[in-house]
Parts: structure tokens; C-alpha cells; sequence
């Protein structure tokens, strides 16, 4: 009832080939076959917005998409979003700053669609951060922390020098 | 008591340390956890809320390669093991406790009754699907009214009223009697619960050559569930140990003992692999516990100025289909708060527990006082009206002043001691918060229609116990390298523990904040530790780090004297070194590398030991606008003022109270498990259960005051990580209430939904015509 594909696929700036199960999802296949565990699984049907990666810079819920329709894709996920060294990034450092994290269970799949919105949209004000976020939920904060260290965290994304490269 | 003089970190809003892991990506939570050759577990659930297990059909199943085991009732020793009371222990409830697994009756939908091991999880739910179970429907039990119907969940009992209590003080029956003015009405608030975002998990280790078992996945209250899993097991308790990793959020529902925390060892030491065991959303809106699902009848005697002369009521929780290890705390505590922090000389309050044929209840932030709130204060702004008072100035009336405290509310419950306010300006916390949403000043927009939505400020006062005893402990271990590791009985779930036990710790040492480790991830590591629950972790875990760093200050200063060949008097502890009146030091890592190996690390113990709960109190304010057209409220305004005593990190404080109040508001608004009438849940995704999302409640504001140290603990901590929730529903239900008073009907159950709140004010409208 299930069969392996090989599939090619970047994942944070490294290239893998690899086997996966035709049902497999596609965050299970980051988790187990990968082993990056900083993507999490909140509900599997999407809703909650835990599992959210970075698909060729698109934000998307990695519980509702099979592994192989992954092939070919660049991926970017939360351990793809620190600094090369390891340093956090600017919207890293906003939601330490900020007190915009818990238990940072639901962190991850919130600073990936974070990103691709501050990357999208530099200058998005609280609205729209309320607006994009509002597919991601968190049962620590109440959200309004989270907003004002997307908030902050703006000015990083702004401005050619930055334009475009992964933080 | 008393607190280190020189605090310099605690009072601070350090950034949290345990943040970098979490937003790298690199937290460790159960779902994590890989090991070699493990096996994974999937849970076969009852659809049937009532009835007789007929049969199981699991040839197919097991046929199905990849399939490990399949474990039934038949398969598990007998009798089959019990899930015993960790709160609330009364004998009343002994014939309901849950088994670990349905053998003759399933008594809720989603009750296990097998257990399928299999090579992946998506195996084990292909065999579930070839599973044939035949069950016998029985007549569910699902309304108030328990026992009409005839069908017994346990028929040994003859009823469903698991248990019913009365209490008084005073001279309630004279108070009514004599009464100037009365008013009753009846109140619900809904069934929900708290649904963090991770579910739960377990991976069982278990080692057939030491006959040793390591359960990782644990949470809240390891310890007593490693002796409830001991017990169960006929294992000594120090062949267990429980693992707490990174846990995504608690609120009172994750952490408690179900029967996957017996069925997932079980299984491992079966198989003798690894087993993991990962609950999916469905399974947890229908198996972790559910809470809330409180309803009253109060009535409310007083003078026509206002003096509140008497309150009776009768408090009825739906428990679900068992007593789990919370006990009766719901509707025991909602007994308990329905008084509040008003001065009411004769009261009589009695409680029920109703079984019915739904998910077990347990605790969920704030439990019984969520519900207790509400009902209280929407009552409070009822007789308010009727006796043309301001609720402002009908509360000032009745709460209770700064000298009357210490103040005895009694006994609440047969098995509660008395119950004492002890400290606090409840006046003082209830006039900045009006000050703070400017209640005089919207008294002009009070009930009415602006731009086409009705306009209301409402306001609730609470007061709300937390840190309970009798005790919890640390071990100060400095290790070779000097850094000093910290063993508390304390769990963490998100609030930040780490930093603020380490905040303590450095302040009390008055060493750097990086030489500490907290260490709160295995029960290998103290004898025993209560846990996290009832805002105890920095009252109770937080005191007894406090004693452990001040113990641990002797114990280096003696080893120091050795090295140094001075006696102690002469030596005091400064900058993380031992120093002599003579100038000598000597450093912790000095201390630590010239202990002779047989003497093993140094390590103390600390402890505290506390009989007493403490009472935070406060008062909340909404104010909301009501769409008459589609019943949608929006709430534009928000304040929660809370004395916590002392806030250790403001930003934690803060954060604590922001995420409470909009689970509050979750629970006022959206948060709904709604059962059919053959007690099928029918909100099993979260498609289906609503919870707030980052564009419903923007605007709030939460304001910690440090007005009165706790007299119960030497950090003067009060309870800081519930009171932003307990006295939502009751605020925003006296605004709303407020906004439709013109309509005719009054709020007075949960959750205010656009189609209730619409119904509220069009149905009152279409009466009066």
C-alpha cells in the first residue's frame, strides 16, 4: 500500500537526494527522514500552522502536501533561519526580545510564515502581520507580543542591501 | 521571611534563556525523541459514547505484516488497573475511577479498548482499520438531569451524582428570610478545554535485563505519576524514570495521568522495543481531558443600599464519563470562588458532580473559577440594575476593605480546611483598573447604540488562591566544572522556569546568571517534587531554590575552610568565590576540582514547606460593541489589574496574564466541545473546536501590581499565571450585558457566540412586541 520514490530537493542551502513514501507527508518526511524536528506537528489537517516551511519562498503547511510533490522544491525551515554561525536572526532575536514565545511549540511554523511575509512585504503594518498571522495559532501568548516583535523586526527586512537573502 | 536584600536580577525582565533553543528549532520535544529499532503505538477508540463491548474482531489486524501487537483488555493483568486521584481524593468517587482500558463498557467516545504496535503509526492505523469491534449501544447519559433517564454509567452505583456536598456559613435561611431584595438566576458555562498546541506523547524504554523502565514525554507532575505508573506496574518506584523534555504548552490538561501513560509502558516492556505513542488532534479533543461544563443556580439576598446579605446557590459540573486525577476540583473550586473577594456574612453553596457519557473533566487554567466568576459578577450587575445602583459603586460596597482582612470565608467543602484571605488592598486594585478603562468617563456611552452597535463597559473583581503545599525541593549540585546545577521538583510547560528559577538563584548567590543549569527533565534527580499546577512553580519550586542557594552558600563556605585552614566565621561567600577576612579565595571551581573523588560532588538539598495557598485578587474591565445585525462582539477595550505580590520577570508576569486573557476570551467566545444527544463529540478538529487567532482580540492590557508581599513564602510571589483568566467571562459578560440592557435579556451562559448574542437581543424584542 505504500512504495518509496527518490526524490531531489534543497533543504536550508544543502541538496539532498532521498527515498520517500508515496504517503508520506512532506513534514513527516523532514522529521523523520531528515531529522530536522524544529518543524512541528500541531494538527495535521491545516489549521494550527505549526508545520509551516518556506516552499520556493511561498509559506506552507507541510502537513498538507505528500513528500514526493516535494521534488524539486527549496525549502526553508526554522533551523534554516539563524545566521550560517548560528547566531539568531533579526526576527529570531525580536520574539526573544518581545517575550513572543512559550512553550515555542507553535515559534517555528510562526517565524517561517513571519519571514516570508516581512521578505514579501517589508512594510507590513499590525493589520497586516494580525491578517497573515491569523492562520497560526498560539494558546501561550495572545499574539500581541508576537506582533509587536514582527513589528520590529521589519527594519531588518528592509532596504536592497537585504533584499532577497535568507536571514 | 525574608528575600535577598541586593536583588538585581529578580524584579528584571530578563530575556528568557531557554528561548535561543526553542526559535532555533533545536527544543526537544517527545515527538522528537528517536530511538534505535523503535516501535510505534496507535490507540483504537470507542465511537460509541455508552454501551456493552459484544466483541473484537482483530484477526485481520494482526494478520497485517509490520504489526507487533495488539493489546486488549483480555491481555492486561487483572483486575485491571485504576487510575488513582491525584487532587481531591474523596471516597465518594472510588467507583469512578477509569480503567486503563474499556473490557465490558465503554463509557465515552474516544475510550481506549486496544492498543495496535506496529513498525510505523501509519501501520498501526491501517490495522486499526481492520479491526471489527461490535458494541451494544446503551441509552447515553448527556443532560443535567443525570438520573431521569434510567441509565446508570455504573450500575453498581445506581445513580449518576458521583457526589453532592453542602456547606454554609452564617444564617442563609434568616438572611433570605429577612430579605430586602432577591434575585435568582441560572448560569452555564460551556465545555472546552485548553488544547495545546502539542499534543501529548510518550516513548516507553524498557530494559528487560535491569527490569527498568525510561518514559519520556513527561509533564506537570512526574513524580506522582511515576508512583501511580509504579504501583500499577509492580515495579519499585526507582526502577521508573520519567523524562520531561520540551512540553508545548500545559494548562492544566497535559502532564495528568491517562490511561496511555499505563498502556504505552505496558506495551514496551510487551514487545521489549522502544515504543512512541503520539496523540493526533482528534484523538485529543476526545481523550485528553475536557473541563469548564460548570453550571449554578445563585441567588443573591441584599439591602435596597446595596449590602450584599446573603447568597445561596447550587453548583453542578458534568465530569464526563470518569473522575480522573483531578478529582472534584472543577466544581468543587467553583464552589469555593463563588463567594469572590466580597464581604457576604451568610452564604450556603452546595455542588454536585453529575456523571454523563462525554470525555473526563479535569483542570484547565483557573479551574472552577473561570465559571465561578461569571456567575457571581453577572449576578452582582443584575442587582445592581434592579436596585438602580452603579456596579462600580455596589462592588465598592461590598468588597472587602484592607482591615477586615484576615478574612475566613470558612470551610468550602467538607474536605477543605478554612479558607483565609490574608493579605491584600482589594480596593486599591479594583479603583486603577477603573481608572485605567475610565469607567466614569463612559458612563455616557454605557448601553448605547453608536454607529449602529450597542456599547458597554463591564467590570468583575476576583480573588484567587494559588502555591499550594505542602512542599517541593531542589538539590544545588557543583559540578567539576563549576557551573552549579540546579535539580528542582518543579515542571516546566512554556512559563519560563529556567530563567526565573535562575533569576532566584543568582540573586540569592549573588553569582553570574550563566554559572546555573535548571534541571528539571528527569525524576532520577530528587526523591520527590510536586510538580507544576495551581501557579505553585515560583511560590512553592521557587522558595525551595531560595533555600537550596542559601544552604548551598554554607555548605561551599565549609568546604572553602578546609582549603583555606580558616574557620568559617572568618569566611564569607562574594563574586562566586569564598573569601577570608585575610583576602585568601577561593573559587567554586577550586572547591569543586579539590574534592577527594570518594566524596562525590557537592550537593544540598533545598526545601520548603508551606500549609497555606495564596490569594491574589484583582479586577477586570471590558469594553465591547454589539452588532445587533450579526450579533458579533468586538471588545475594544481591555484591563486586568492582579496584585501578584512579586513579579520575579515582568515580562514573564506580563506574558503570563496576555495569554491568559485571551484563552479567557477564547473561552467567552469561541472555545465550544459540543456533544449531540447520543453524546457524540462533534467537534473533533480544529476546523470545528474555535480558538482566537491574531486579529480577534488586539487590543488588551494587563497590569501586575506589587502592592502586598504574600505572607505564605519569603519571595512574597503570589500566583501569577491564572489570574488573567479567571475574571474574564465575568467582565466581558457584564459588558455585553451592559451594551443589551435596553433589549431586555441578560447574558448568563457561555459562549457568547454571534448567534447567541443576535438571539439575545432580537428574541428579547420580539417578546416585548
Amino acid at each position: 500500500m505504500s512504495r518509496k520514490i527518490d526524490i531531489t530537493l534543497d533543504v536550508n542551502g544543502a541538496r539532498y537526494v532521498h527515498a520517500a513514501d508515496t504517503r508520506s507527508t512532506l513534514v513527516d518526511f523532514l522529521r523523520d527522514e531528515l531529522k530536522l524536528t524544529g518543524t512541528h506537528i500541531g494538527c495535521e489537517h491545516g489549521v494550527c500552522g505549526a508545520c509551516t516551511v518556506l516552499i520556493d519562498g511561498e509559506a506552507v503547511r507541510s502537513c498538507l502536501m505528500l513528500a514526493p510533490q516535494a521534488d524539486g522544491a527549496s525549502i526553508v525551515t526554522v533551523e534554516g533561519l539563524a545566521a550560517p554561525g548560528g547566531e539568531l536572526g533579526p526576527l529570531q532575536r525580536a520574539f526573544r526580545k518581545h517575550h513572543a514565545l512559550q512553550c515555542g511549540f507553535c515559534t517555528p511554523g510562526i517565524l517561517t510564515t513571519a519571514h516570508a511575509l516581512l521578505t514579501q512585504e517589508p512594510g507590513a503594518d499590525a493589520d497586516r502581520i494580525r491578517e497573515v498571522l491569523s492562520g497560526n495559532i498560539c494558546r501561550c501568548t495572545g499574539y500581541i507580543p508576537i506582533v509587536q516583535a514582527v513589528l520590529e523586526a521589519r527594519a531588518a527586512y528592509r532596504g536592497p542591501a537585504r533584499a532577497g537573502q535568507p536571514l | 521571611m525574608t528575600f535577598v536584600q541586593n536583588a538585581t536580577l529578580v524584579g528584571t525582565s530578563l530575556e528568557r534563556l531557554e528561548d535561543e533553543r526553542f526559535l532555533s528549532g533545536m527544543g526537544q520535544y517527545v515527538a522528537d525523541i528517536r530511538k534505535a529499532g523503535m516501535l510505534h503505538a496507535a490507540i483504537v477508540r470507542s465511537s460509541v459514547a455508552h454501551g456493552r463491548i459484544v466483541r473484537l474482531g482483530l484477526d485481520a489486524a494482526r494478520a497485517l505484516p509490520g504489526i507487533h501487537a495488539i493489546v486488549t483488555a483480555a491481555d492486561i493483568p487483572q483486575p485491571i488497573p485504576r487510575i488513582p486521584l491525584r487532587l481531591v481524593p474523596l471516597p465518594e468517587f472510588a467507583p469512578y475511577h477509569q480503567p486503563v482500558i474499556a473490557s465490558a463498557k465503554v463509557r465515552y467516545v474516544g475510550e481506549p479498548i486496544a492498543v495496535v504496535v506496529a513498525d510505523s503509526r501509519a501501520l498501526a492505523e491501517d490495522a486499526i482499520d481492520l479491526i471489527e469491534i461490535e458494541i451494544d449501544s446503551l441509552p447515553p447519559v448527556g443532560d443535567r438531569d443525570v438520573d431521569a433517564g434510567g441509565s446508570f454509567l455504573f450500575e453498581e452505583t445506581g445513580t449518576n451524582v458521583a457526589l453532592r456536598y453542602h456547606t454554609t456559613s452564617g444564617d442563609p435561611d434568616g438572611a433570605f428570610a429577612t430579605a430586602e431584595y432577591t434575585r435568582k438566576e441560572t448560569f452555564q458555562v460551556q465545555r472546552h478545554t485548553a488544547a495545546p498546541m502539542e499534543t501529548r506523547g510518550l516513548t516507553a524504554q524498557w530494559d528487560a535485563s535491569g527490569q527498568t523502565l525510561k518514559l519520556y514525554g513527561a509533564a506537570k507532575v512526574p513524580y506522582f505519576n511515576r508512583r501511580a505508573l509504579a504501583a500499577m506496574m509492580n515495579l519499585p518506584e526507582t526502577s521508573l524514570e520519567l523524562i520531561e523534555v520540551d512540553v508545548g504548552g500545559g494548562f492544566g490538561v497535559r502532564g495528568e495521568f491517562y490511561p496511555e501513560d499505563y498502556l504505552v509502558p505496558f506495551v514496551a516492556r510487551m514487545v521489549g522495543k522502544p515504543v512512541s505513542w503520539i496523540e493526533d488532534r482528534r484523538e485529543h479533543l476526545m481523550a485528553t481531558n475536557h473541563s469548564r461544563d460548570v453550571g449554578a443556580t445563585v441567588e443573591i439576598a441584599c439591602a435596597k443600599d446595596g449590602k450584599i446579605t446573603g447568597l445561596r446557590g447550587e453548583v453542578f459540573g458534568d465530569m464526563g464519563a470518569y473522575i480522573r486525577t483531578n478529582g472534584g476540583v472543577v466544581p468543587t473550586a467553583a464552589g469555593m470562588f463563588l463567594q469572590g473577594p466580597y464581604r457576604i456574612a451568610n452564604v450556603d453553596i452546595t455542588v454536585l458532580a453529575l456523571m454523563t457519557n462525554k470525555t473526563p473533566v479535569g483542570t484547565y487554567r483557573g479551574p472552577g473559577r473561570f465559571e465561578a466568576n461569571f456567575f457571581r459578577e453577572r449576578l452582582l450587575d443584575m442587582a445592581a440594575a434592579d436596585l438602580g445602583i452603579d456596579p462600580a459603586e455596589f462592588r465598592r460596597i461590598n468588597l472587602i476593605r484592607e482591615d477586615e482582612l484576615p478574612y475566613s470565608i470558612g470551610k468550602r467543602a467538607p474536605h477543605l480546611p478554612e479558607a483565609i484571605y490574608d493579605t491584600g488592598d482589594y480596593h486599591n486594585a479594583f479603583e486603577r483598573c477603573l481608572t485605567e478603562i475610565d469607567w466614569a468617563g463612559k458612563a455616557a456611552i454605557q448601553g448605547r447604540l453608536i454607529d449602529g452597535r450597542y456599547h458597554g463597559v463591564g467590570i468583575a473583581s476576583f480573588v484567587e488562591s494559588g502555591g499550594a503545599g505542602p512542599k517541593e525541593t531542589s538539590r544545588f549540585v557543583l559540578e567539576k566544572d563549576g557551573m552549579v546545577t540546579i535539580a528542582v521538583g518543579s515542571s516546566m510547560l512554556g512559563q519560563g522556569l529556567e530563567t526565573t528559577f535562575s533569576q532566584i538563584a543568582a540573586d540569592a548567590l549573588n553569582i553570574p546568571i550563566s554559572a546555573f543549569r535548571i534541571d528539571h527533565g528527569s525524576t532520577a534527580r530528587l526523591a520527590d517534587g510536586l510538580g507544576s499546577y495551581h501557579g505553585r512553580s515560583i511560590i512553592v519550586g521557587g522558595s525551595a531554590v531560595l533555600d537550596g542557594a542559601n544552604k548551598f552558600r554554607t555548605a561551599v563556605i565549609e568546604a572553602a575552610a578546609n582549603l583555606l585552614g580558616r574557620p568559617n566565621s572568618e569566611l564569607r561567600f562574594e563574586n562566586g568565590a569564598v573569601v577570608s577576612d585575610a583576602g585568601a579565595s577561593v573559587g567554586l571551581g577550586q572547591i569543586a576540582t579539590s574534592r577527594p573523588p570518594e566524596d562525590g560532588l557537592l550537593s544540598v538539598d533545598g526545601i520548603f514547606l508551606v500549609n497555606k495557598p495564596t490569594y491574589s485578587y484583582g479586577t477586570h474591565a471590558a469594553y465591547v460593541a454589539v452588532d445587533p445585525d450579526t450579533g458579533r462582539v468586538e471588545v475594544l477595550d481591555y484591563v486586568a489589574v492582579e496584585d501578584v505580590g512579586r513579579a520575579i520577570n515582568p515580562m514573564i508576569v506580563s506574558g503570563q496574564a496576555i495569554g491568559a486573557l485571551v484563552q479567557g476570551l477564547g473561552g467567552v467566545f469561541l472555545d465550544h466541545l459540543i456533544y449531540d444527544e447520543q453524546c457524540q463529540l462533534l467537534t473533533a478538529s480544529f476546523a470545528d473546536y474555535l480558538m482566537p487567532t491574531a486579529t480577534d482580540f488586539p487590543s488588551l492590557r494587563s497590569i501586575a501590581l506589587e502592592l502586598r508581599l504574600s505572607p505564605t513564602n519569603p519571595l512574597g510571589a503570589k500566583s501569577a499565571g491564572e489570574g488573567g483568566m479567571v475574571p474574564v467571562a465575568a467582565a466581558v459578560g457584564n459588558a455585553v450585558g451592559a451594551a443589551v440592557r435596553s433589549c431586555g435579556t441578560q447574558p448568563l451562559t457561555l459562549p457568547l457566540s454571534p448567534s447567541k448574542v443576535w438571539s439575545l437581543i432580537h428574541e428579547s424584542a420580539a417578546a416585548a412586541r
